[in-house]
């Protein structure tokens, strides 16, 4: 009756979203399927392009900074300092201590709310809400941090290039100790619901495999590429920042499968509550900003009692400031993982080009060879353990 | 960086000598210009050798220059895990020439190339896929090209757009 069955089988083509609670944004995919097996997943990609590297060209280099929060909108302020770095490095300057440390807390904050978002929304999609419910309860915590910091939630627009925009204040540093002091034992109510699920196991373990060798091929970064066993963290082999003096540990994987890539997730969580920690106990006083009027425009109190100060402000948001001719490449280890910024000056106050090598493209290519042979209920399971983000896919 | 200087910058110059047209240093990056049909070359010598080991295509670039010529140059960002440096290297192209495609060398390069292809209509050759990525189909013109208008030309999805007279149809052939 083998026989019957193969002729009974037919091979259809099944498009998956873009309009699809499971494909995180606008995801669509092209999926040939035989029966229930993916014998071939194409994913089509661009509902979101938004044109943002043409708008770049176009703006000061201080007016694309909030651009960049709409990229990976679940963890923006990653994407502010991948940008500001790139700028800094174009003018050879270096942001001052005190916001070398409050730009580490902030990426690793944001880190959680990403990976928090990717667990959350994971869980979610196979079928698993509590943890969805969970993650966003921790979310909000982070969330309450950055409006207390910056004034905003979601897209901060917080760093500038030469620093930051406010100073962290004392009651941030409570709350953000409060917080991190907290986090890990939310992160073991996460572990408890999933890690030694069941269900969960059956579909995430040797789900969506793919081999060192190819994730390198292809230019996967991230946890994604960790979780193949390659151990590749910007923060440690490239360090920016403050990182070489912070410790942390880079958790590796060894299946390069879908749960491999979960619980590397889980253990940066904890890797960051522990860099935020340590950034926050050795703090240095200091500016904010770097002494540099030609760029950094003078405090908001100055602005409204000083008449040089508001000309300064008024000269520095109209006209911008110009940067040196060259091109310089600037990454950051984003959650999603490397998040580059290729910039070309022309020596004027414009960016000539800007490229964003946006780590959540290059991860879906993939798509089509994690899905080889699963079953189609598992092509969920592999685009949440990708994370992509479609602001940055898309661009 | 200086460290790696003569690896990065002198051994490459030696080896191909005339292949590279231009080096560049700049902020602590190194860039080489090269020609076009040693490419492939390169990139292969960069990807195998010992001591380079360029494993990570990290990205490429196309950039317009118009109304320079050649008018477009494509920037490949390699870096090596193992070794833990990053190489810039840079192609010119003709607005209607092709460049070889590096697929062959690193997978990775399928989704960004079609992605230079999408946005300024650079053709690479050998490719096994190249249509457009972020753009519909049926799409005219490259949207990151330099005489591209940034609201894109009227029609009528977008009222806002320019006009497509005097823009000068130079290279606005659809896909």
């Amino acid at each position: 009756m083998a026989n019957n069955e193969e002729i009974l089988t037919k091979e259809i083509t099944l498009s998956m979203g873009p309009q699809h609670p499971s494909t995180h944004g606008v995801l669509h995919m092209l999926l040939d399927i035989k029966g229930e097996k993916i014998l071939k997943a194409t994913p089509d990609i661009g509902y979101l392009h938004r044109g943002t590297e043409k708008i770049a060209e176009n703006l000061l280099y201080h007016q694309f900074v909030p651009y960049t929060d709409r990229l990976e909108y679940w963890s923006a302020m990653g994407n502010n300092l991948a940008y500001v770095l790139a700028v800094e490095k174009l003018l050879g300057i270096e942001a001052p201590e005190r916001a070398k440390y409050i730009r580490v807390i902030m990426a690793e904050l944001s880190r959680i709310t990403g990976h928090l978002t990717c667990i959350g929304a994971w869980a979610l999609d196979l079928g698993a809400m509590t943890v969805l419910l969970y993650a966003f309860r921790e979310r909000e915590m982070v969330l309450d941090l950055f409006e207390m910091i910056c004034g905003a939630r979601v897209t901060h627009n917080y760093l500038r290039i030469g620093g930051v925009r406010y100073d962290m204040q004392p009651l941030f540093k409570e709350k953000c100790m409060d917080f991190v002091n907290l986090f890990p034992k939310k992160i073991d109510e996460y572990e408890q619901l999933l890690t030694g699920n069941r269900i969960w196991l059956k579909r995430n373990k040797g789900i969506g495999v793919i081999s060192a060798e190819d994730a390198l091929s292809l230019g996967l970064s991230g946890p994604i590429l960790r979780s193949t066993g390659v151990k590749w963290d910007i923060r440690k082999d490239e360090p920016y920042l403050v990182y070489d003096r912070l410790d942390f540990d880079v958790p590796v994987g060894e299946n390069g499968d879908c749960f491999d890539r979960y619980i590397l997730r889980i253990e940066e969580m904890r890797q960051a509550a522990r860099i935020i920690k340590q950034a926050l106990e050795q703090i240095p006083d200091g500016r904010p900003c770097i002494d540099m009027p030609d760029v950094v425009p003078p405090p908001r109190k100055d602005i409204e009692t000083n008449m040089e100060s508001l000309i300064h402000h008024f000269k520095l948001v109209s006209h911008g400031f110009k940067a040196p001719k060259g091109e310089v490449y600037a990454s950051v280890e984003a959650p999603k993982g490397e998040l580059g910024f290729y910039i070309i000056s022309d020596g004027s106050e414009r960016p000539f080009r800007v490229k964003i090598r946006a780590p959540s493209f290059v991860n879906l290519q993939a798509v089509d060879p994690m899905c080889k042979d699963v079953y189609l209920a598992d092509v969920v399971a592999v685009v949440s353990s990708l994370d992509p983000v479609f602001g940055e896919a898309d661009k | 960086m200086a460290m790696n200087d003569s690896l990065l910058v002198k051994n490459i110059q030696e080896k191909f000598g005339s292949a590279i047209l231009d080096t560049i240093a700049f902020r602590g990056e190194a860039t080489h210009l090269i020609k076009q049909d040693s490419l492939i070359e390169i990139c292969r010598f960069l990807k195998n050798d010992s001591e380079l080991q360029f494993n990570f295509l990290s990205d490429i670039a196309g950039t317009d220059y118009f109304p320079q010529r050649p008018r477009f140059e494509v920037a490949y960002h390699l870096y090596s895990i193992p070794k833990k440096h990053r190489l810039r290297l840079k192609v010119k192209v003709e607005e209607d020439e092709a460049i070889p495609s590096v697929t062959s060398i690193w997978k990775g390069a399928d989704w960004a190339e079609r992605e230079a292809y999408d946005m300024f209509g650079i053709v690479f050759e050998g490719h096994p896929n190249l249509k457009r990525i972020y753009m519909q189909d049926d799409w005219e013109g490259f949207p990151l090209r330099k005489d591209y208008p940034l609201k894109g030309y009227k029609d009528q999805y977008n009222p806002y757009g320019e006009e497509k007279e005097g823009s000068g149809g130079k290279g606005q052939g659809s896909s």
